[in-house]
């Protein structure tokens, strides 16, 4: 089924390989759509709600999630109405709330003009984007880590909090992390990769020490950072 | 014993209606989870005793059944063929009871009171509750004795499933249920035969799956209960006419474990049609098959989302996805699968039995058939009530309700549970309809029809919905997860007194935002609540946040309590207190030492003189 | 407390279920049923024997709220909080059980006596509000009726503490 399918795209009409998600057709025509919990690579999740676009025509338009939403014939798509704009800026302004270190997620608010978050400010280290989780699993074909929880308790982690026999260590969790979590470290810091270059990000710096940490990077910035 | 064909069933059906036959009385005693709670199980031994005793057995009959719906009158005896109606009885007035019945008599005292005329109302059918409603399906579970098919049987039932199979032609079935009109009773509202006729048309080599959507986790709303504890054999019914109609192969009734008595009625209900060959292969030898199978949910309101549930029978984390694929195109393991309620398979057989044409007759155009609502709340009456579609929702609370308890007066009802919203008292005369209630900001969800009067805050209900939402959020999108939190914090700071007017335009914003980013129903939802109550009753938040007060007298932080003159010193109050706050001599008004107070309202339930004021 | 798991009643029980549909799901209800919660050895099990890893298995096991993954106390006391039974007083009826029981709403106390848990709706709303005391459906429950209904269950402290005062005494 590698028919072609025309959707129209912010007024542009294109056609498109069968199979597609609206996020790869409006990245493939240049439009510009912020993702956070998007990876080339690993299967689309739709959870951090940042790709939304508007699809259909009032009054029945709505967002969805364009990275988890096929191209459909006829499909009309905004990537930047008003209501795309105003929904992006809100889902900014929560993540910066509860997550304002992260360096991507700041320098996503500044792109998109949010100065300021009206919240009770928290710190927290997760925002369950599941790239950690996905990458795990689909690239590194481990599945030492995942969801546990739901709703408010909802985290990531392995099994009852233990050192996973799955887990080969290879730190592309923390690679891949937004939001710059030093990860496995347990109770254990010998069993543990360091996290703390992946992100560069003051938080993680100054949660632990790295010494007695395996690195997989030569020169670890971090390291080099807490040296002086 | 088997049944090979048609007539078999027809047979069979002949024989239990001529050896059943009975010309004496029988009580009726509804033993659902809600009678049970209320003590019916004395009822029906205390029952048995007195017709032993009393020799009255080639006279009475007792029947056991589910729920009749008037649940707060529990427990309670319906005589038959009198139609007599016996509410909130104790054991100790069966023996009475069971001899007037011997006799043929009426028990004056003991049949309904109306409060209003003082009048005694001995049947059933004269009871305010009773008389406005159109009981179809809940007016079978009187008749039916759940654990038992013959009793099904006896009374018509499987005939529509006879029907359907005799007619012999599937598209004359999808036809009939279409034309019908019926429209899902979970909530959203898709036409029952549009949903049927796409998955027909779906190809598939490895079967199709049909599944009855048992997970009622709206709380507040229970009528799925009720029915598949009082008349299991229905949905089994409604079904197997389902998979003839669309071509399934097999039918999953997912249920939500907090109803244990359903779970194995449903059980006894599957083994007896599996035992007469009403169930499996080759049904009734007319070469149709089709089997269903229980699937325990275990705790989680996201599993009522389809594409959650289907996830949850697959075994997995009930995580919702995105749709398209739908469940009719990739449902359960990837095959077409068509999910509909249980208040929706009710209705099959009804369909079947009565014609489409007749099943439409009652309700309004587009809204055909009845729906059953939980009424619950501060009303006077509560139970579940089956009324026509297109019903006011004054008809509902005013005259099946019986108005308000007390003097209170009401000022909204909540339906459709979290993903609903409220409705005020000036728009009661609102006939109840999917559209209407949409427009009206709410939803018709699952039927709860939630009633609060003055003592309700609707901040405090919003916030309690906000609370729910954020434990029972699958946590996977964003904007619901960390949405319902805000708002549930937002809600939180206004029923301290904390909370600000910038807040309050915060929280409209982000509750616009939450409903329009997140995937699944639950979340697009998720705001009705917030969004309703503001709508109708900004006031109340107003109060909150401008005067630090609680209108209702309800958010802990804003009230206090104290004696009024009312007070006799009888001390209830003061032995009752978790906090020893309340001191005074005895036969003297006592007082409340704020200090101390931990504001849990202990006081005033003990206080039979009204004397502790909230305010 | 952990439960002593014996292997080969998780396989049979695994093997009753593996095959239909929801089996994970079913599997670990009777887990929880014979053992009273998840024991981590019995979701290794599991995980092990069947196709699911430890990863979702363990998912599963704390995505659903009818299921335990730490041992419940010998009384099971249950509070609905459905919308029914919240704007007719259930939030009073749980504070109150919280203070006399000394423990918050989900957890066990110390004495292994008492789980404490909530629900969001059992669905007999026209009842609320409604405590369900191991098993028991007890209706129209206020704050001030839960002393007496805890007194229903028979602790076994306070049994140990008022018969054997002479055997203690003795020793």
């Amino acid at each position: 089924m590698n028919g072609m399918v025309s959707l129209t795209i912010n007024g542009l009409v294109v056609s498109v390989e069968t199979g597609m998600t609206v996020l790869e057709a409006a990245r493939f025509m240049g439009f510009p759509i912020p993702t956070l919990c998007h990876m080339d690579g690993l299967s689309p999740y739709g959870a951090c709600r940042l790709c939304v676009v508007e699809i259909g025509e009032a009054p029945r338009a709505r967002l969805v999630s364009s990275c988890t939403y096929p191209v459909e014939e006829g499909l009309i798509v905004r990537t930047a109405s008003r209501r795309v704009i105003r929904a992006r800026k809100m889902i900014l302004e929560l993540l910066l709330a509860s997550c304002p270190q992260s360096k991507i997620i700041q320098d996503l608010a500044a792109a998109h003009d949010v100065q300021q978050q009206r919240f009770r400010q928290e710190y927290e280290d997760c925002i369950l984007c599941g790239l950690c989780v996905r990458i795990c699993e689909e690239q590194m074909m481990a599945k030492a880590i995942g969801f546990r929880n739901r709703g408010e308790k909802r985290s990531i982690g392995t099994p009852f909090d233990l050192h996973s026999d799955e887990c080969r260590l290879c730190g592309a969790c923390m690679y891949v992390c937004p939001a710059c979590q030093l990860r496995c470290t347990y109770t254990e810091p010998e069993k543990a990769v360091c996290g703390g270059c992946a992100n560069l990000s003051p938080p993680c710096i100054e949660k632990e020490p790295f010494d007695d940490m395996m690195c997989y990077m030569t020169p670890c910035v971090a390291c080099e950072i807490q040296k002086d | 014993m088997r049944l090979h064909s048609p007539d078999d069933l027809k047979t069979l059906q002949a024989e239990l209606c001529n050896n059943g036959h009975w010309t004496g009385r029988t009580l009726i005693i509804p033993a659902g989870t809600c009678g049970r709670a209320s003590g019916a199980n004395d009822l029906i031994r205390k029952a048995r005793e007195e017709l032993l005793r009393g020799e009255f057995a080639h006279l009475i009959r007792v029947r056991v059944t589910g729920c009749h719906g008037f649940c707060e009158t529990e427990p309670s005896i319906l005589v038959e063929p009198d139609g007599l109606f016996y509410p909130r009885l104790k054991p100790a007035d069966v023996g009475r009871l069971v001899e007037a019945t011997a006799r043929g008599e009426i028990v004056e005292d003991l049949v309904w009171l109306d409060r209003e005329t003082g009048a005694r109302i001995p049947h059933q059918r004269d009871v305010p509750f009773f008389k406005k409603q159109r009981r179809t399906i809940l007016s079978r579970s009187e008749q039916v004795d759940p654990e038992d098919i013959d009793s099904y049987l006896r009374n018509g039932g499987y005939s529509a499933l006879l029907k359907a199979l005799e007619g012999g032609d599937p598209a004359w079935v999808l036809q009939e249920v279409k034309s019908s009109g019926l429209r899902g009773r979970g909530g959203a509202g898709f036409p029952t035969g549009v949903k049927w006729e796409m998955l027909a048309k779906q190809p598939s080599t490895q079967g199709k799956f049909l599944v009855c959507n048992a997970d009622e986790g709206d709380p507040g709303a229970y009528m799925d209960r009720s029915i598949l504890e009082g008349n299991p054999h229905s949905i089994l019914e409604g079904m197997l006419i389902g998979g003839y109609a669309t071509g399934a192969t097999d039918g999953i009734i997912y249920v939500r474990n907090e109803y244990p008595l359903a779970i194995k009625h449903l059980h006894i209900a599957l083994e007896q049609a599996r035992g007469l060959g009403l169930l499996g292969e080759n049904i009734l030898g007319t070469g149709y098959s089709f089997d269903i199978q229980v699937v325990q949910g275990a705790g989680a309101f996201v599993c009522g989302e389809e594409t959650a549930l289907i996830r949850s029978i697959e075994g997995q984390m009930g995580e919702p996805r995105q749709r398209p694929p739908f469940p009719i195109q990739s449902g359960i393991h990837g095959r077409p699968t068509s999910i509909n309620n249980v208040e929706t398979w009710a209705n099959i057989p009804i369909i079947i039995e009565q014609g489409a044409e007749v099943f439409a007759e009652t309700g309004t155009e587009h809204n055909s058939g009845t729906k059953i609502f939980s009424l619950v709340g501060k009303i006077r009456n509560t139970g579940l009530v089956e009324v026509p579609m297109g019903i006011t929702i004054r008809e509902i609370v005013h005259e099946i309700g019986g108005g308000p308890v007390g003097n209170a007066e009401i000022k909204a009802v909540q339906t459709g549970g979290p993903s609903g919203g409220c409705i005020p008292a000036s728009r009661f005369e609102l006939p109840i309809d999917y559209d209407g209630l949409a427009k009206a900001g709410s939803i018709m969800g699952s039927g709860g029809m939630i009633v609060m009067d003055g003592h309700t805050c609707v901040v405090d209900v919003a916030k309690y919905f906000m609370g729910f939402l954020k434990d029972e959020s699958c946590g996977k999108c964003f904007t619901c997860r960390k949405g319902t939190q805000r708002m549930h914090e937002i809600l939180d700071d206004i029923t301290q007194g904390r909370g600000t007017h910038d807040q309050l335009d915060l929280l409209e914003e982000l509750a616009l935002v939450v409903k329009d980013t997140t995937m699944c129903g639950l979340g697009q939802t998720a705001a009705n609540p917030v969004l309703s109550t503001l709508r109708y009753f900004r006031d109340e938040y107003l109060a909150h946040i401008d005067q630090q007060r609680c209108p209702a007298g309800v958010c802990k932080p804003l009230i206090t309590f104290s004696i009024n003159e009312n007070c006799s010193g009888c001390q209830a109050c003061a032995k009752a207190c978790p906090a020893d706050a309340i001191y005074g001599e005895r036969k003297q008004r006592h007082t409340i030492d704020t200090s101390k107070c931990i504001k849990c309202g202990t006081c005033r339930s003990v206080c039979k003189r009204d004397a502790v004021e909230v305010a | 407390m952990e439960a002593v798991v014996d292997e080969r009643e998780v396989v049979a029980i695994v093997d009753r279920h593996n095959a239909q549909c929801g089996g994970l799901i079913a599997t670990l209800e009777e887990v929880q049923t014979v053992y009273g919660y998840l024991p981590e050895r019995a979701l290794r099990v599991v995980a092990n024997i069947t196709d699911h890893s430890l990863v979702d298995v363990y998912g599963v096991a704390t995505f659903y709220r009818s299921f335990s993954l730490r041992p419940r106390g010998r009384n099971h006391v249950c509070a609905c909080l459905g919308t029914a039974c919240h704007v007719r007083g259930a939030p009073m009826v749980v504070e109150e059980l919280e203070r006399r029981l000394g423990i918050r709403a989900g957890e066990t106390s110390a004495d292994g006596e008492y789980t404490l848990e909530t629900v969001n709706c059992l669905g007999a709303c026209a009842l609320g509000p409604i405590v369900v005391v191991n098993g028991t459906y007890h209706s129209k429950v206020e704050a001030a009726s839960v002393k007496k209904l805890l007194k229903k269950t028979q602790p076994e402290a306070a049994r140990l503490a008022s018969e054997p005062k002479v055997a203690v005494s003795s020793l």
